[in-house]
């Protein structure tokens, strides 16, 4: 089954990507942040290594994933994600972490 | 794509231009050869640390970029059009198999972990042709404009290789250096590892420290462990490098086998840059910093010393710079020479001006002065 998902990148990715705001992303399969981020990368190859590490598939550091108000950054990767994000209702956010001073 | 004329990028139009990196984005700074006015471009790529962007010596059109954050990683970017427009090209630096481990500032030993690339250095002889200089230290090399990297880990597997360790900036491959007439011949600068030579076109590496002295380390005939901050040698003496070492300005005459102080009576002999002289080999240029904890000019007069001998004897320049009250440190990537036949010396700081001189550093003058702090400058000359 394909899902259609909602991903809202930060702006500085949104850049990378060239792309002015939201995208969306064909999931086929359950919707886990595995499958939303492989297909992003799938749609925008420049993203590969810029959300989560090439090799290890890691998230980066300074990287969060939220997602109905709720933050997601500490699920495993092939956990399902909410139904709302799944069915398009919620979108699936990329956010850059609060650092600096 | 240009024409190439003596190793310098030519075009229809004329004139100078100058490659800014930020700590917030890029920036193109414009003139023609007479560099009296200067139109400024960017940001490009605002809110991006960019290291270091460079022009390809064989197509003046050519320029490599490297983008970094903390957030989201590396990004290479290429444009083929002197700046207009930009692709993002291969952004993957894997090291070559199992990477070791390398020393700590602790002393313990750490995994090497790619973090970010330095430097981009595009080679002189081949358009497609460019390396890359990383942190954790390894060179890098793209055969085919940047689309994919391939480390040349002779260099880093060197038996030498678990005893390096970083500087306070990190363990960075900073500065490549390529021989003009022999491809297969490199020079690089790692901090806090040395300098290494390879006359194999990377498959094999040698240290090339032997003279050098560093209080830091308990060893001073040690084969690497020196905070070598950078290099250069003029095209038509390719066996005489010049050397901005953590503290000391040293040259070898002979390819890096052996070398000798040559620091004279600079007021200070630690820096970051060192660069020589467009149409002089004997010219050098150095911006002495106070020390290794001071890292602003001594007495808060910003000086770029010229040596017309090779060394040892340093005249000050300081027409047209602030000589008081100057507090601003000039990075190692970030002073470089034009080719116009009045040699143009340029360099940035970490306050955000860009100084140029457009009569080899006799007056100075800011082509800009409120940038984000300037890490890298480098120069093309358009014909």
């Amino acid at each position: 089954m394909s899902h259609t998902v909602q991903v809202v990148l930060p702006a500085h990715l949104r850049a990378l990507a060239k792309v002015h705001g939201d995208v969306s992303v064909e999931v086929v399969g359950v919707v886990t942040q595995r499958a939303v981020l492989d297909a992003l990368e799938a749609d925008f190859p420049v993203l590969v290594g810029t959300i989560r590490d090439r090799t290890t598939a890691q998230r980066r550091a300074f990287v969060r994933f939220f997602a109905c108000a709720e933050d997601l950054s500490h699920e495993e990767p092939d956990t399902p994600l909410p139904e709302q994000v799944a069915s398009g209702h919620e979108p699936f956010l990329v956010v850059g972490a609060m650092a600096g001073g | 794509m240009s024409l190439s004329v003596n190793g310098e990028g030519m075009d229809a139009m004329g004139g100078t231009r100058v490659l800014v990196a930020t700590r917030k984005g890029a920036f193109i700074l414009t003139s023609d050869e007479e560099r009296a006015t200067w139109e400024v471009d960017g940001p490009l790529f605002p809110g991006w640390e960019i290291y270091h962007l460079k022009a390809s010596p064989v197509d003046s059109d050519r320029i490599y970029l490297s983008q970094t954050s903390g957030w989201f990683g590396q990004v290479i970017q290429r444009s083929d059009d002197g700046g207009k427009t930009w692709e993002a090209v291969g952004n993957d630096f894997s090291y070559d198999g199992v990477p070791g481990e390398h020393q700590w500032y602790d002393g313990t030993l750490r995994p090497w972990a790619f973090t970010r690339v330095w430097h981009l250095e595009p080679s002189l002889h081949d358009a497609e042709t460019v390396y890359a200089g990383v942190e954790d230290a390894a060179l890098f090399k793209s055969t085919d404009g940047g689309l994919h990297w391939a480390e040349l880990s002779g260099l880093r597997r060197h038996e030498t290789g678990p005893q390096w360790q970083p500087g306070a900036g990190g363990m960075c491959l900073h500065t490549i250096l390529e021989h003009p007439t022999d491809p297969d011949l490199l020079y690089v600068a790692i901090s806090a590892a040395g300098a290494f030579r390879t006359s194999d076109g990377g498959l094999t590496w040698q240290p090339i420290n032997r003279g050098l002295r560093s209080a830091e380390i308990p060893d001073q005939d040690s084969e690497v462990g020196h905070c070598v901050h950078n290099l250069d040698l003029h095209p038509s003496h390719p066996d005489v490098l010049y050397m901005q070492k953590h503290w000391d300005v040293m040259r070898s005459k002979d390819a890096g086998e052996t070398w000798q102080e040559v620091s004279g009576n600079l007021p200070s002999d630690f820096g970051f840059p060192i660069t020589v002289h467009a149409h002089e080999p004997e010219t050098v240029y150095v911006v002495p910093i106070t020390s290794d904890s001071l890292h602003f000019p001594p007495d808060g007069k910003l000086r770029v010393y010229r040596s017309r001998t090779g060394g040892d004897d340093w005249e000050a320049l300081t027409q047209g710079l602030p000589q008081e009250d100057c507090y601003v440190n000039v990075l190692r990537d970030a002073m470089a020479v034009d080719r116009h036949s009045s040699c143009g010396v340029y360099f940035g700081t970490s306050g955000g001006q860009v100084y140029a001189s457009r009569d080899s550093g006799d007056s100075w003058a800011a082509i800009v002065r409120d940038l984000p702090a300037v890490l890298s400058v480098e120069v093309q000359t358009l014909r």
